[in-house]
């Protein structure tokens, strides 16, 4: 069965890491759906975010795999209900009077926030679940997207589960 | 405390961790690296091959036949290149290597200069892991981590590229320790006992292994397993000489160019015992289709093994050879009469086919192997290539003792021969035997400059068939005998005359009648030595399971193909 996965991997921060996680699902044939790499607490190391589609196999297979590379730390599937996902979009939208309402409230709505505004051009600023977000898309996109980009998936445990495993309160 | 340059650091490093020999090629960014080997040529030697890829396959043939890491050293750019196929190939066998190369300096990388490459990015997906050392504080300690990654776990080849600035530069250096390996993750009790319980409960079991029963050294645990549960043993290409042919319970390999009753008995198993092998699609055939009676039990060292290829019923990541001495205990002894009958069968229906399909009275690849194997002993290194001649000796070579195969399984390596036989006779210092056939041989044959200036006791048969048989067996099969490019009759070659200017005996059999007289007069030499054994063109190795095909599919005689 397909599923949608979001595995976070803790990785030593050194140049060339990235490419060695992305190697590896490009060299084994596994699509990424989305990725972040960030800074953590620690600052020797970094937090790569990956969200995938695939089976339950496919997704053991990819953790089996990341945590043979040697500057891999920790490895997590960030499961659903015990995290929180985030995601963050930029959606630039025309801007004309007919549609300026609309748009207006579905910001409101969606509980995002316009953060920019020209005279022919606004800017839409939305975070939350990919869900959300593709709602949102979803609402606006008849009203003419003109450049949009997105973050990825982000995720944490909620509580006290810390991806390294040397973390404790 | 000394105050090195980064050169000797290196060397040095080498030297403690117990690197006795390493194989190589000089050029512009490791003229220091070089200088410092010819300071301490006392301790370490060089064995300077004709090319780059010569050298790999020589550190390759050195951990094989050895257990120990194997180290080759080059120059950046094209030198470095030159590795790749020698890296890939012991990274698909997983075999402990560090590869050591030069690079243009810190300053000059990443403007295209004169013979830079970024092998670190070249080598990411067939490494275990590769570094690129930026400044001399990190470099002994790296080569000491690329020790630890190449031996622990399940091995593979680690690069470590060193810019000429970090060669030249000077650092305080200490003698360190031989670095261990990482403890292997030991199987829990709960599955050694779950394990037992599906032995218990087995009818029909069939001991299966690969190459990391040979790198765990786990000859006597397999046989100990199969007496006490009265089951069959059979093996991969890469499993051959952990058990010796002769034991009555053993099958031989299973798969694509398997044993009939290896490959057969497998196929009617109700329970697969499999350790350290990795269900590679030579071994399986059709996966769909593969063991479909049997539930599997897979012990490995590796956890991404465990239902990569194949589901298993349990998946045991752990140290094998512990998990098999406790699984000993766990067990009691089973008898299977039935199963053992069926067995004693299939084993007689094999000999029917092989006795068919091997005649008595011509040369065949057969009466070769045999031959040669009177003049070998159970410990001499085989040595192959890749092609019908590596199927032959697998299938008839009576090896006896672990790590006396060499070969190239994952990768299928043509032109791996001469330089792994280089690395396996420096490695145990005994006569060695390569078998090779006329078109691998054709790709790396510069390497007798190698033999023939370091004096390497080894005796090269060639299967001389001239065709590149593999291929054009298949091209029989399944290609209409449209005989595309296989056909190496135009060639000229004259291999007699080729030993002879590489500075070697050269020898030539043309027919079964010359077959003993010159082995015994080329086995009698003290240098090394070529024969040129002209075998038939159409000689096919059998049986096949025709790829993606199931064990229904298996041909075992020409008959049914014709």
């Amino acid at each position: 069965m397909m599923e949608r996965f979001v595995i976070a991997i803790l990785v030593e921060n050194q140049p060339g890491i990235l490419t060695r996680v992305a190697s590896m699902f490009n060299r084994r044939g596994f699509n990424i759906d989305t990725l972040t790499v960030s800074e953590t607490e620690n600052h020797d190391y970094s937090r790569i975010t990956i969200s995938l589609t695939g089976d339950d196999g496919t997704c053991q297979q990819i953790i089996k795999q990341l945590r043979k590379l040697y500057n891999v730390k920790e490895v997590k599937v960030m499961d659903k209900p015990q995290s929180v996902y985030r995601e963050l979009a930029l959606i630039k939208l025309q801007n004309k009077p007919e549609t300026r309402q609309e748009i207006l409230s579905a910001v409101d709505i969606f509980r995002s926030k316009i953060v920019d505004f020209s005279p022919s051009t606004l800017c839409v600023e939305i975070t939350g679940e990919t869900s959300k977000i593709e709602a949102f898309i979803a609402l606006v996109e008849p009203l003419g997207i003109l450049e949009m980009c997105r973050t990825g998936v982000v995720a944490i445990e909620r509580g006290c589960h810390y991806l390294n495993s040397e973390t404790s309160l | 405390m000394m105050i090195l340059t980064g050169a000797e650091i290196v060397v040095e490093t080498l030297i403690e961790q117990g690197c006795q020999v390493v194989f190589g090629y000089p050029g512009g960014q490791v003229i220091n690296l070089y200088d410092a080997l010819y300071m301490r040529s006392d301790r370490i030697q060089h064995i300077l091959t004709a090319h780059e890829q010569g050298a790999a396959h020589a550190a390759d043939g050195y951990a094989r036949a050895s257990g120990q890491v194997g180290v080759v050293i080059a120059t950046s750019g094209p030198g470095a290149t030159n590795l790749v196929t020698g890296i890939a190939t012991a990274y698909l066998d997983s075999v402990p290597m560090v590869a050591i190369t030069g690079n243009v300096p810190n300053s000059l990388i990443g403007r295209d200069s004169f013979q830079e490459v970024d092998i670190t990015g070249v080598t990411l997906p067939i490494t275990k892991h590769n570094f690129l050392v930026k400044s001399i504080d990190k470099l002994a300690d790296t080569i000491r981590e690329a020790f630890v990654i190449a031996k622990s776990g399940r091995p593979g080849p680690v690069l470590v590229d060193i810019p000429k600035d970090v060669q030249t530069a000077t650092y305080p250096y200490q003698v360190g320790p031989v670095v261990q390996k990482k403890p292997q993750k030991k199987a829990q009790g709960d599955q050694l006992s779950r394990a037992a319980q599906m032995i218990a409960e087995a009818k029909r079991p069939y001991i299966y292994f690969g190459g990391g029963a040979v790198s765990a050294e786990i000859s006597e645990e397999i046989i100990q397993l199969a007496e006490k549960i009265d089951a069959p043993i059979g093996c991969t290409m890469m499993g051959l000489s952990v058990v010796p042919v002769d034991h009555p319970r053993y099958l031989g390999m299973e798969g694509m160019h398997g044993h009939f009753a290896s490959s057969v008995s497998q196929d009617e198993a109700d329970l697969i015992i499999t350790i350290g092998a990795r269900f590679s699609d030579r071994a399986t055939g059709n996966v769909a289709k593969y063991a479909r009676k049997a539930r599997i039990i897979h012990i490995d060292a590796d956890s991404a093994e465990l239902n990569k290829n194949v589901n298993v019923a349990l998946g045991i990541e752990c140290d094998v050879k512990d998990a098999l001495e406790r699984l000993l205990s766990l067990i009691d002894a089973k008898q299977h009469p039935e199963w053992m009958a069926r067995i004693a069968e299939l084993k007689a229906e094999e000999k029917v086919h092989f006795e068919r399909e091997t005649p008595k009275d011509r040369l065949t690849p057969y009466a070769l192997i045999q031959e040669t194997a009177k003049h070998t002993l159970p410990d001499t290194p085989i040595v192959t290539d890749v092609g019908q001649h590596q199927m032959w000796t697998a299938q008839y070579y009576p090896f006896q003792k672990g790590r006396t195969f060499i070969s190239s399984g994952g990768l299928g390596t043509m032109g791996f021969g001469v330089g792994a036989a280089i690395g396996a006779a420096k490695a145990t210092g005994k006569k060695t035997v390569l078998f090779t056939g006329d078109g691998s041989f054709g790709m790396n044959l510069n390497e007798l400059a190698t033999v023939s200036t370091e004096n390497i006791p080894l005796v090269i048969i060639i299967m001389n068939n001239h065709v590149l048989g593999m291929v054009r067996q298949w091209q029989t099969l399944f290609f209409q005998k449209h005989y595309s490019n296989t056909d190496l009759h135009e060639r000229k070659t004259d291999f007699v005359k080729l030993a002879e200017a590489f500075g070697m005996k050269g020898y030539r059999i043309q027919e079964l009648s010359e077959l003993a007289p010159v082995l015994e007069k080329a086995f009698a030499e003290n240098s090394p030595v070529l024969v040129d054994c002209l075998i038939d063109q159409d000689e096919f190795v059998l049986p096949m399971l025709p790829p993606g095909g199931c064990i229904e599919d298996i041909i075992t005689e020409r008959e049914e193909i014709s």
